[in-house]
This record gives C-alpha cells, structure tokens and sequence, in this order.
C-alpha cells in the first residue's frame, strides 16, 4: 500500500517536473536570438514570403498559443514536425536514441569496470605507493573534462598510434542488415559476437573518453568506503574465519560499501549522457546528441523541443531506477 | 606442560612509534580457560588481535613466537597463517551490533566459512548451522537464519556469534569482551552459556575482559596485565587467594564486592601505580625498548 503510494508520488513528481522542462525549453528556445525562419529563406527574400512562412509554422501566433497548441498536441503523442530534416520529430529522436543509449551504457559499463578496479586495488594496498598511485591517477582523470579527454583520445590512438577508429558508430564496409537501432544488442542476441566485437571496437574511443571521468569519481567514493567498511568489526570478523583479504573486500565490504557510490553513479550518468552531446560530435557519432547539436545550428525547434524532453524522460527513469536499486540492495529499507 | 596456545616473547609496536606490548608470555592449555586482565590500553585486545592475525596495519611485531597447535604462526606466509587461523581458532566479538554483515542474512554468515574455507557440503554445514543455533538456545532457528542481523536484538545477536564461533569446532576461541556491550542480565545468560558451550565442545578459552567478577566465574587461569606487560600470571584460586603483585592486589581492591559495594570500590592507590610504572620502565630499560 505505502509502496504503491511511494510510487504514485514518484511518477507525479515525474510529471510535473517533464512539465516544468518543457516549459523552460518551449521558452528559452524562443527568446534566444535567431529563428528558424530566417535559416530556411535564401537571401533576399521579401517580407511577404517572410510573412507568409511565419503563418505557415504559426509562428504570427502569440508565445503562448503556441505552448497551448505544441503542449496538447505532445499529450496526444505529437511531437511535431522537424522543420530542417522534415520528418516528424518522434521517429527521428528514437530512431537515434539507441545509439546514445549504447554508447552510454558503454560508457559506464567502462566507468564501473575501471573505477571499481581503482578502488579495489587502493583498498588492497592501502597505505602504499599504490595507493598513494590510485590516487594521483584518479585526481589527474578528474580534473580534465571528457571532451578534453575525447581530443588526447584522438591524438593518441587515432592520429599518432591509429589503433581505434575514431569516427561514426559502424564501419561503411560492415557487411549485416540491422532490424533494429539497438547495434550492439541486436548482434548480440543474433549470437553475431563478431559483429558486437567491431561496433564495440568503433564506439570504445567516445565510449572511454565519457567513462574516464567518471571512472576517477568511482574510483575515489568506493576507494574511501571500502576503507572506511575495512575497520568494521564483522570485516575483522571475516578475517579471522580465514578469508583472503581479496575475498574479505569484495564479498564482505563491497556490498555495504557500495551503496553511497551507486547513489552517485545514479546522478552522475545523467552528466555522462549529457556529455555524449559534445563526444558524439567529436567522433561524428550517430546519436541523440549530435542531432542535438544540428537541431540547435539549424534552429529547429520543434526537434530541440522534443531532444530536450526526452534527455529529461531519461533522467528522471534513471533516477527512478537507482533509487529502487538502492532499496533492494540495503535489507533495512528494504523491511522499512 | 606445553599449551594448546603458546605466546613466547611477543613484542609489538607501533610502526616508527612505541612499543604496545613487552615480551608477553602465556599459555591456554587445551580446554582451559585463561583470562586477561588489565586497565584499558594495557594490551590485552591486542593480545587477542595478534593471535588472531587482525592486528591493524600500523603495528608491526618487533619479535616473539605464537604457536597454535603446535605450529608458530609468526613463520608461516601471511596467506597460509590465515587459513591455519581460520581452520583452528574462532574469535567471539565484542559489539554484537556490529559484528554481523548488516547485508548478509543469519545463515549463510554462519554456513559460508564451513563451506569455503573447511569444505563441507551446503547440506552438511546448513544442518550444523542449525544444530548450533539449536545448542545456543535460540528459538525458532529456521525463521533467524533467514533474518538480517538488524531483525534480531542485541542478546540474540551475540548468540549467533556464539554458534558461529563454535560451528567450525575450533580448538581455540578468543572472547573479546563478549559481554561488556551487553546489559547486565543479559551480560550473566552470556557468559553462562559460553561456559557451558565451551565445556561440551572442549575448546580452549583465551578470555579478554577487564572484568574480574567475570573472570573469577569463568576461568582456571589468569595473567595481569599492566601497560603492555604481564605483571602476574597465576592459577585462578591463588589469585584471588594471595595475589602476589601489588597491582593485582590493587586490581582486586578495585573490584565491587556484594556484600559491600561502596567499601569495596577502592581506586588503584598512586604509589601502586607508581611503582608499577618503575618496573614496567626498568623492564624496558633492560630489554631495550623506547618507552
């Protein structure tokens, strides 16, 4: 009953706070300078070819007429009509949201991996030179942003050592017919492990440049922890039962240790795909961002609109979802 | 004679700092129960500690033997140790609060050691675990080991610690102050039952406690503790009989009786301490420690 209720005010909170994003999107959009009108007219076109257009896209109506007729028809599922690629807005933005889904979860997949290792091994050799190296190392990947991180990707393993490709999601000379716009999935569930092997391979550049950052985050919270976890008693306990100190960390710490950073992996994975923004136009990835980034060029507002929204769906179900993970992990809020 | 554990020597210090512990000796005959005593930072956890290899990193042993069942720890490689620990000797925990993994149920806290470190069968180590949460007198045993220790109080919390120690039958337990956390009639359950279950299963008993009520009750021998130093070693009777150092006849002193709680409760005397310390520093001076 109060779990139903919990979840009742969540999606409402959802609502109202997707309500309140496309408000301030609708707004902001259109008092910024620049408008979509002029970048369809060539020069030299005359006031009333002007005139004529504006009418066409409604845009003689008021500002808030506009919101009214944009507002209800999202609510009927319409998210309108993109005014440069002229296809509508729905099937473009999900057509390319696997693509930003994909790389993303990559992304943190490589974040955990890496973070989780840093942090395992500082416990291990705590009060060490490895330590003191997990360290220095997280500090450095922290301070630099992904999309500096994405540049000295670039350089290194695309220009100086070209190991990785460093442009598009799949290679021109891929030879499989996709049924669907999840790549990696699909080829995974048709068993195609060579295929998942070359699109992980083309997407692990932007992927790590997103990761690194969060990786160095990861890194640090568990790290601290995981130490903090070390000097508890049943920790001491564990020991004297004959564990090596590797199990003791991982099967006796890690579980309790775990739960603040999972918290912030929550909060931080919404940065990192917000980040895929600037990454995916850096490696000319085929995603949700980098039609964002071509939407706000060409002032397509109708297509921004509906990217913004749902970047804000996204993170308020991801939000949604670690804070469930949460309570499964943790037995006392789970009886709570 | 020649103990189940057997400390020669044992010296420990703080890394680049002073030394914790001076040439402790003392032996746990198998199935006695030896006490130690002492003020609080005399030593006498780290004692514990070091046996059982969970000593923290800042403290390093300077010199000294310890030797388990007829094998001294000090000179095995630090993996092998804790598996020859984990095989023989058992640790009953201070703090029941928090000795228990918050995110682990009952059972498999007890059941997992018997399968991955000693290598019994699911089946075997479930039925045992539920054979000793039986002996420990905890009711309704399948339902506890189902719980997660924030399900169950304090009282019963230490029993689990109890079974689990005792579930590996090992040859040796350390109790650590097992009931100072405890409220006083739980406190008296405890200790009788610990008693009771260490001379079913013929364990021997290294019993930390500054607590000499206690010990009077539960053991056949004791060493006096004083400033990383044992000051007095002797059997229980003769203790309490005629203590031979003055510290231990302060201790004694100090020690609430019955029959007269208040003319009883007499502080440790300035000049003991005094001369306590004098010894402890000529000790010191002779084997050449920092101080």
């Amino acid at each position: 009953m109060t779990l139903l209720r919990a979840l009742f005010m969540r999606l409402l909170t959802m609502a109202i706070t997707l309500f309140g994003v496309a408000v301030v999107v609708f707004f902001l959009i259109r008092v910024v300078p620049g408008n979509p009108i002029a970048m369809m007219l060539p020069p030299g076109a005359t006031e009333e070819d002007i005139t004529r257009l504006q009418a066409l896209y409604g845009f003689d109506k008021s500002l808030f007429q506009q919101f009214l007729i944009w507002g209800g028809d999202v609510l009927r599922g319409d998210f309108g009509t993109s005014i440069s690629l002229r296809q509508p807005v729905s099937e473009l933005v999900l057509g390319r949201l696997p693509a930003t889904l994909e790389l993303s979860l990559f992304a943190l997949v490589i974040a955990i991996l890496l973070g989780g290792l840093m942090a395992f091994l500082g416990t291990l050799y705590r009060h060490s030179m490895a330590e003191a190296a997990v360290d220095v190392t997280s500090g450095t990947a922290l301070s630099v942003p992904d999309f500096l991180w994405a540049l000295v990707l670039i350089l290194l393993f695309g220009v100086l050592w070209p190991v990785f490709s460093i442009s598009g999601r799949v290679s021109p000379s891929l030879d499989f017919d996709f049924a669907t716009n999840f790549y990696i999935i699909e080829a995974a569930l048709r068993l195609r492990f060579d295929v998942v092997g070359h699109l992980l391979g083309r997407s692990f550049m932007p992927a790590l440049a997103l990761a690194i950052p969060l990786a160095a985050i990861i890194a640090q919270l568990l790290k601290q922890s995981l130490k903090e976890t070390m000097h508890l008693d049943y920790v001491t306990l564990a020991r004297t039962k004959g564990y090596s100190e590797t199990w003791v960390i991982l099967s006796e710490a890690l579980p309790n240790a775990v739960l603040p950073t999972l918290t912030l992996i929550g909060v931080q994975f919404t940065f990192l795909i917000g980040g895929t923004v600037i990454i995916e136009r850096l490696f000319s990835y085929e995603g949700l961002g980098n039609m964002a980034i071509d939407a706000v060029i060409n002032r397509d507002l109708p297509l921004i609109q509906g990217i913004v929204l749902l970047f804000a769906a996204l993170f308020t179900v991801i939000n949604l979802v670690v804070d469930m993970l949460c309570v499964i992990l943790n037995p006392k809020l789970r009886h709570a | 004679m020649s103990g189940f554990l057997d400390i020669k020597g044992l010296t420990l210090r703080l890394r680049g700092g002073p030394t914790i512990l001076r040439s402790v000796s003392l032996r746990v005959a198998s199935g006695k129960v030896h006490g130690l005593v002492g003020e609080s930072g005399a030593g006498k956890s780290t004692i514990g500690k070091a046996v059982l290899g969970t000593l923290p990193r800042a403290i390093e042993i300077t010199g000294g033997e310890i030797w388990l069942d007829g094998v001294n720890l000090l000179a095995l490689p630090p993996r092998e140790r804790r598996r020859r620990i984990g095989a023989t000797a058992a640790l009953i925990p201070q703090d029941p609060l928090t000795a228990l993994n918050p995110s682990k149920r009952i059972g498999p806290q007890i059941t997992r050691r018997l399968i991955d470190i000693l290598g019994w069968s699911k089946a075997d180590a479930n039925r045992r675990a539920r054979d000793i949460l039986d002996e420990v007198h905890i009711p309704d045993v399948a339902r506890v080991m189902r719980s997660y220790p924030h399900e169950l109080s304090g009282g019963m919390r230490q029993r689990v610690l109890i079974a689990s120690a005792f579930a590996a039958e090992p040859k040796l337990i350390v109790a650590d102050e097992p009931t100072t956390a405890l409220d006083v009639t739980v406190q008296k359950q405890i200790l009788r039952l610990i008693n009771e279950m260490r001379a079913r299963h013929g364990t021997a008993l290294l019993f930390v406690t500054h607590d000499l009520g206690v010990v009077s009750k539960v053991c056949n021998s004791l060493s006096v503790l004083y400033a990383g130093k044992v000051v007095e070693e002797a059997q229980m009777h003769r203790f309490f009989t005629q203590p031979i150092h003055p510290y231990s006849r302060a201790l004694l002193a100090a020690t609430p009786t019955y029959l007269d709680p208040d003319g009883s409760l007499q502080p440790v005397p300035a000049e003991v301490i005094q001369e306590v310390e004098t010894e402890v520093h000529q000790h010191a001076q002779r084997a050449g420690y920092d101080v």
